[in-house]
C-alpha cells in the first residue's frame, strides 16, 4: 500500500507488501523480537505465518528477516557457511525481489546475515544482525517431551536434565560427543539451543557485538542473544567444553583456524578439506593465501 | 522408632473429590522419621489418590500436610509455591512408581537415569557421579557392566531396581512408593522386598507404601492405614491390624489372603 517507492511502480505494483509479510504481522513479530531481546535466551511464542517455502527451509528465519529488513539494509544469506548453495541463493533472491534490498556475499558489508548451520568466520561488528533458522528451539525436547514440563523447567531454572544428555555422551564416547545444537546458558539464566550451528561456533556467541536473533517457524518461537551477552556452553568439571579441531588446513586457502568441510574427491580415498565459509575462503585467496590444492576445480566454484 | 522426635509428616484431614466422586476423605496421620507406613485397601479405595496428594502431584480439595523440610523447616506442602514444591520433591523426596516406565526416562541409559537426581541437585562432575551411580547399582544388586544399557533392555524386576536406585541416590528423607512390587513375579518380588527393606533400614528412610498386597504390607510396614471407599477404616501397628483386625472390612481383607 503506502510502501511503494515510486508512482511509476503503481502500474506494475506487486501483489505483495514490502518484504512479503503484511505490516500487522511485521509489527507482531517485531514486538516478539523486542521481548526476546529483553529476556536473553527466553523462547517467546509468536504467530508464525505460512510462508512460500516448506517448514524446515527457514520459515522462522525468513519471517524474522522480513520483519526487520529495511530499504537500506544489505542482506547476506548462508547455508552450511556457503553463499552459493541452493537454499541460500533462493532466500537471497527472495529478499532482493520482494524487499529490493542490496545483497552481498561479503560478511563485512552485510547488515543482516541470515544463516543455517554457521556463524561467519570473520568477526561480526556492532550494528550487524545474525538471523538463525531454527528447527527445534527447545533444547530439552529430546529428553522431556512435555511442553508444560519444559516451560516449568525454564521458569524455575531446573536445568539438571540437560546434563543427562552430556552424561550419556560421556559414558558412551568418553567425551562430550555432541557437535551441533550444543546447549548453552545465556547470561547465566536461560538454557538455549544455539540452532544447529557446530559447537565450533558456540564461542562466537559469547559477548558478540552483533545482535543474534533466532526464529523457529514451525515451532512458533523467537529468541535472541543481545550484543555483549555472556553465553556459556554446558560441560562437566572433568570434561570441559571443547570445539572441533582439524589436522588439515583448508586445501584452497590454507586457513588453519576455520571450520573445515571434508570433500570426498574420488573412490580412491582421496579427500580435501575446505573452509565451510565460502566468503572467508575467497577473501583469503584474494589476499594471496594459498592452500595445498589451490588449483583444484573447486577453487573456481567457491570464489 | 523414636517417639520424642517431631513427626516428619503431619497429615491433617486431607480430602480429594473428583466432582461427585470421592478420592479420599478426611485422612489424618503422623509419620515419624524412620517409620514406614503401609496404606492398604482394595482397588479404587483411594490409596493412590492419597499418595498423589501427599507427594504434591495432585492438589487436594481440602486439608493440609506439614512436612519437616531441611530447607524450609516445617511447611505445609500444599501452601508452598510450585517452585519450592518442585525443589522439595527433587531434594528431599523420592517417588517409586508401580510401572518403572513411569518413573524412568526410557530413552536414556540406566546409569544416566540413576545419576539424574544428582545432576538435578547441581552435580557437575562426571567422574564423581559415575562412581555414585555404579555404587548404587551394586547396592540394588545389578550387574554394573550393564550400566549404559537402556532401561528397555532390562527385565521388569531390574527396571524396578534401577528406579529404586534413582530414587534413593540423592538420600531423600521420605520416599513414596506406589505398589513397588506390583506386576513382578513372586520370586522377583520377594528379593526386591528384601532389598527394599534392607535399604530403608540402612538409610533410616521414612516411607509411605501403597499396596493391595497384605504380604508386602506385613513385610515392609511398621504401621498400617486401611482404606475403603476413600475413608480410613482402621489404623494401627501392622502386626496389630493384621493379627487382630477390628473393622469388618479389615477382617475380610486379612482373611482373603491365600494360604498355601
Amino acid at each position: 500500500m503506502s510502501v511503494q517507492p515510486t508512482a511509476q511502480a503503481e502500474l506494475t505494483a506487486p501483489l505483495y507488501n514490502f518484504a512479503y509479510l503484511d505490516e500487522q504481522t511485521k509489527r507482531m513479530i517485531r514486538r516478539t523480537i523486542l521481548k526476546a531481546i529483553a529476556i536473553p535466551g527466553y523462547q517467546v511464542p509468536f504467530g508464525s505465518r505460512e510462508m512460500p517455502v516448506p517448514y524446515g527451509w527457514g520459515t522462522g528465519g525468513i519471517q524474522v528477516t522480513a520483519s526487520i529488513i529495511g530499504r537500506s539494509d544489505v542482506f547476506k544469506c548462508i547455508d552450511q557457511g556457503a553463499d552459493d548453495t541452493t537454499n541460500a541463493v533462493s532466500i537471497r533472491r527472495f529478499f532482493a525481489k520482494i524487499a529490493e534490498v542490496a545483497v552481498t556475499e561479503s560478511t563485512a558489508e552485510a547488515t543482516i546475515i541470515q544463516t543455517r548451520h554457521r556463524i561467519p568466520e570473520k568477526d561480526l561488528q556492532e550494528g550487524q544482525v545474525m538471523v538463525f533458522q531454527v528447527p527445534q528451539p527447545e533444547p530439552l525436547r529430546g529428553l522431556e517431551p512435555r511442553e508444560t514440563e519444559t516451560r516449568a523447567m525454564h521458569a524455575y531454572e531446573e536445568y539438571g536434565l540437560q546434563y543427562v544428555s552430556l552424561y550419556e555422551s560421556v559414558s558412551a564416547y568418553r567425551r562430550i560427543a555432541a557437535t551441533a545444537s550444543y546447549p548453552v546458558i545465556v547470561d547465566e539464566r536461560y538454557l538455549m539451543s544455539p540452532s544447529p550451528i557446530p559447537k565450533f561456533d558456540n564461542p562466537k556467541l559469547h559477548m558478540s557485538p552483533a545482535l543474534m536473533l533466532f526464529g523457529a517457524g514451525r515451532e512458533k518461537r523467537i529468541y535472541a542473544v543481545p550484543p555483549y551477552t555472556r553465553v556459556r556452553s554446558l560441560d562437566f568439571e572433568d570434561y570441559p567444553f571443547e570445539t572441533q579441531r582439524w589436522d588439515d588446513v583448508c586445501a584452497l586457502c590454507g586457513a588453519e583456524e576455520s571450520y573445515l568441510d571434508e570433500v570426498v574427491l574420488d573412490d580412491q580415498g582421496n579427500r580435501m578439506f575446505v573452509c565451510s565459509d565460502s566468503n572467508h575462503c575467497g577473501e583469503r585467496r584474494a589476499e594471496g593465501h594459498v592452500g595445498p590444492m589451490v588449483d583444484h576445480a573447486l577453487a573456481g566454484a567457491t570464489s | 522408632m523414636t517417639t520424642q522426635a517431631p513427626p516428619l509428616l503431619r497429615v491433617n484431614r486431607v480430602s480429594k473429590w473428583f466432582g461427585e466422586i470421592v478420592g479420599c476423605r478426611n485422612v489424618s496421620f503422623d509419620l515419624h522419621p524412620g517409620e514406614i507406613l503401609g496404606v492398604v485397601g482394595e482397588s479404587g479405595s483411594g490409596k493412590t489418590t492419597l499418595l498423589r496428594c501427599l507427594s504434591g502431584k495432585l492438589e487436594p480439595t481440602s486439608g493440609g500436610a506439614e512436612f519437616l523440610s531441611k530447607r524450609h523447616g516445617p511447611v505445609d506442602i500444599f501452601q508452598l509455591g510450585e517452585q519450592d514444591r518442585r525443589r522439595l520433591q527433587r531434594e528431599e523426596w523420592g517417588f517409586v512408581h508401580q510401572n518403572p516406565r513411569d518413573g524412568l526416562r526410557m530413552r536414556v541409559s540406566g546409569g544416566a537415569n540413576v545419576a539424574e537426581p544428582l545432576m538435578n541437585l547441581g552435580g557437575r562432575h562426571y567422574g564423581q557421579m559415575r562412581r555414585a551411580t555404579t555404587d548404587w547399582l551394586e547396592r540394588v544388586e545389578l550387574d554394573i557392566s550393564r550400566v549404559d544399557h537402556k532401561p528397555r533392555n532390562f527385565s521388569g524386576g531390574m527396571q524396578q531396581r534401577i528406579q529404586i536406585a534413582r530414587n534413593l541416590i540423592h538420600q531423600p528423607r521420605l520416599v513414596f512408593m506406589d505398589e513397588p512390587t506390583g506386576g513382578l513375579d513372586v520370586s522377583v518380588q520377594a528379593r526386591l522386598l528384601d532389598l527394599l527393606r534392607e535399604l530403608v533400614r540402612d538409610l533410616q528412610l521414612s516411607a509411605i507404601i501403597v499396596t493391595h498386597d497384605m504380604g508386602v504390607a506385613r513385610l515392609m510396614a511398621d504401621r498400617l492405614l486401611v482404606m475403603k471407599n476413600g475413608d480410613v477404616v482402621e489404623t494401627g501397628l501392622t502386626d496389630q491390624v493384621l493379627d487382630d483386625a477390628q473393622h469388618p472390612y479389615t477382617q475380610l481383607l486379612v482373611s482373603s489372603v491365600l494360604q498355601l
